[in-house]
């Protein structure tokens, strides 16, 4: 019982140092809003653009344009969400207290899991707050939406996402100088591949399986169905997006801490976890 | 004569500490860093090489026992020091502490232990007190708890009430490195592991945390292990020290046996200075008497040279 509460301190010590920072960080964090929602709206005008370009219907371009704001959203949530994971490593060296938490006598999974729900907290926040501002720019249809099945999609989609994330952050852990940035690549690939923009199947068809191992593939595909088509929970189309999900989750999370372990075991034996490397 | 049992805490309860046991054993521990060449051609073009960093180094310390390391900068100390905080993982030997194996029993070993290193290392922008606090709910401490104990051991360090609240980088670095002992203090380690703490304090601010140091021990029945290179302190702090050199133990015993043997064997009638018994077994004894006048006294040539060696 008290090892329990141990690890239930100790994780909400986590949230807690992540919250101040966030607080002290407060510039830092309207760049970064001002960023998304910024990228968001140039985005989401080109369905614009198809209005211009004629033959397509009014209804059509309120379709395209929830369509790229779902995309945005989704995106959005994922950077955030997936930075906060990988920040577990990268701003721990930048300050220097990596070793400090790595001889904390907590388990790994307690530490990962901490640092993980912030950043889901701080994702879904950010993704909030873009999407009212969206809103404000555009005419959302929202007529066929069914917001249950929208937070369901986004909060299991989270799962696979944190396991991803302490994935990538096993790159920041082995390469004290680059790792932070060799992570953008894993985003930069699962931007490329999950349909954030288009569907799928306009990709080559050597990238298309691909498509289907990213978890947020299904999670775009949960949400359209749900915002778009008003899907419920219990419908088959959300049940194609949501078996998937729940396989990526548990085996990700299992396989990120596996791998994490390991670069920890190889940081340990290499001097890797000193403060500037 | 009986030995008390060491008191347990909210971190240790479940622990089963023998008190008859030596806390620290380090036992044939070596660790060597491999510096690979860099596989792209245009990468630097430095050699392969390997650094000794920890040699077949063997010592125990005796519960209670406050052991100082003395070295130059690059001899191994910090490799030592973070091999027994469960950072690194030696090549060969076995370290124990209180009869865990750093390795195989690594929760456990870091219950016990807590670490300063020479760099206060912090969120910088979050205030002693978030940051304390952070510290305090890793080593399992309630937060009403927490706050009250960071507060009595800042004031007892100096911090000035009003600073507990302010970002860490609007203060001094000696007041940093205060910080960083109230963290360590904070959690009341069974071993505590200080790896040059008091480097860049004013004197008052030495003598403050030396007096923390062995209230630590008179309080807490603490363990201490500390690395310096301030011979002043050594002799102030430590029942016994072991000299390190090119990762090597090259000395060990009491201040005064240390001293007793160097005086002996430079067939001297007065007993050296712990300056002299650092030389005569480190590299040190390079700093000659001109390099002492030139920089104005042995620690700030002894700096300037060390300065000269990170350099090189």
């Amino acid at each position: 019982m008290s090892s329990l509460m141990h690890q239930g301190r100790a994780s909400y010590a986590f949230f807690e140092r992540n919250w101040n920072l966030a607080k002290r960080y407060l510039g830092w964090e309207i760049v970064w809003l001002c960023y998304n929602f910024i990228n968001a709206l140039s985005i989401t005008f080109i369905s614009k653009n198809t209005q211009i370009l004629g033959h397509v219907t009014q209804a059509q371009v309120n379709y395209l344009t929830l369509y790229l704001v779902i995309g945005t959203s989704v995106w959005t949530y994922l950077s955030v969400t997936f930075e906060g994971v990988t920040d577990v490593i990268t701003f721990e060296r930048w300050e220097g207290t990596i070793e400090y938490t790595f001889m904390a006598p907590i388990s790994r999974l307690t530490h990962l899991v901490g640092s993980c729900w912030y950043a889901v907290a701080h994702g879904l926040a950010f993704t909030f707050v873009q999407l009212l501002i969206v809103a404000a720019f555009f005419h959302l249809d929202l007529s066929h939406a069914n917001y249950l099945t929208a937070i369901f999609m986004l909060l299991l989609g989270s799962v696979s996402f944190v396991g991803f994330g302490i994935g990538a952050s096993v790159l920041p852990l082995l390469f004290t100088e680059r790792g932070s940035q060799m992570s953008y690549i894993v985003r930069s690939v699962l931007l490329l591949i999950s349909g954030v923009y288009y569907p799928i199947n306009v990709l080559p068809g050597w990238m298309q399986p691909a498509a289907r191992i990213s978890p947020a593939t299904y999670v775009l595909n949960g949400l359209r169905a749900g915002l778009q088509q008003n899907a419920p929970i219990w419908s088959p189309t959300i049940w194609a997006s949501t078996w998937p999900l729940l396989i990526s989750g548990v085996i990700s999370i299992p396989l990120g801490l596996w791998v994490f372990g390991l670069a920890e075991r190889y940081a340990k034996r290499t001097g890797r976890l000193k403060r500037n490397g | 004569m009986a030995i008390p049992d060491i008191e347990a805490t909210d971190l240790t309860w479940n622990i089963a500490i023998d008190p008859a046991k030596d806390a620290v054993v380090i036992d044939d521990v070596s660790k060597v860093f491999k510096k690979r060449r860099s596989w792209l051609p245009w990468g630097k073009k430095e050699q392969e090489r390997e650094v000794r960093a920890v040699e077949h180094v063997n010592m125990i310390i005796r519960r209670r026992e406050i052991v100082g390391i003395l070295g130059a900068n690059g001899s191994g100390k910090s490799t030592l020091i973070r091999i027994l905080s469960t950072l690194l993982i030696p090549d060969s030997g076995r370290v124990s502490i209180f009869g865990y194996d750093v390795r195989k029993d690594e929760r456990t070993v870091q219950r016990l232990i807590n670490r300063v290193s020479v760099e206060a290392s912090f969120f910088k922008k979050l205030s002693p007190m978030e940051n304390l606090i952070y510290a305090a709910r890793l080593y399992n401490m309630p937060g009403r708890e927490a706050r009250e104990k960071i507060r009595q051991i800042l004031t007892r360090l100096g911090i000035p009430k009003d600073r507990i609240g302010q970002p860490l980088e609007d203060m001094s670095r000696g007041m940093q490195q205060k910080v960083a002992i109230a963290r360590a203090f904070l959690t009341s380690p069974i071993v505590l592991l200080l790896d040059e703490p008091t480097t860049g304090l004013d004197p008052r601010s030495k003598l403050d945390v030396q007096t923390f140091v062995r209230q630590l021990r008179e309080d807490h029945d603490a363990t201490i292990l500390i690395t310096t290179h301030d011979m002043d302190e050594a002799e102030a702090l430590c029942d016994r020290v072991a000299i390190i050199d090119q990762g090597k133990i090259v000395a060990e015993g009491t201040i005064e046996e240390l001293r007793r043997a160097v005086t002996e064997r430079l067939g001297r009638t007065n007993p050296v200075t712990m300056n002299e018994v650092f030389m005569h077994y480190t590299v040190a004894h390079l700093i000659s008497e001109a390099d002492i006048a030139r920089y104005g006294s042995w620690e700030k040539a002894f700096e300037a040279f060390e300065a000269l060696k990170e350099e090189e």
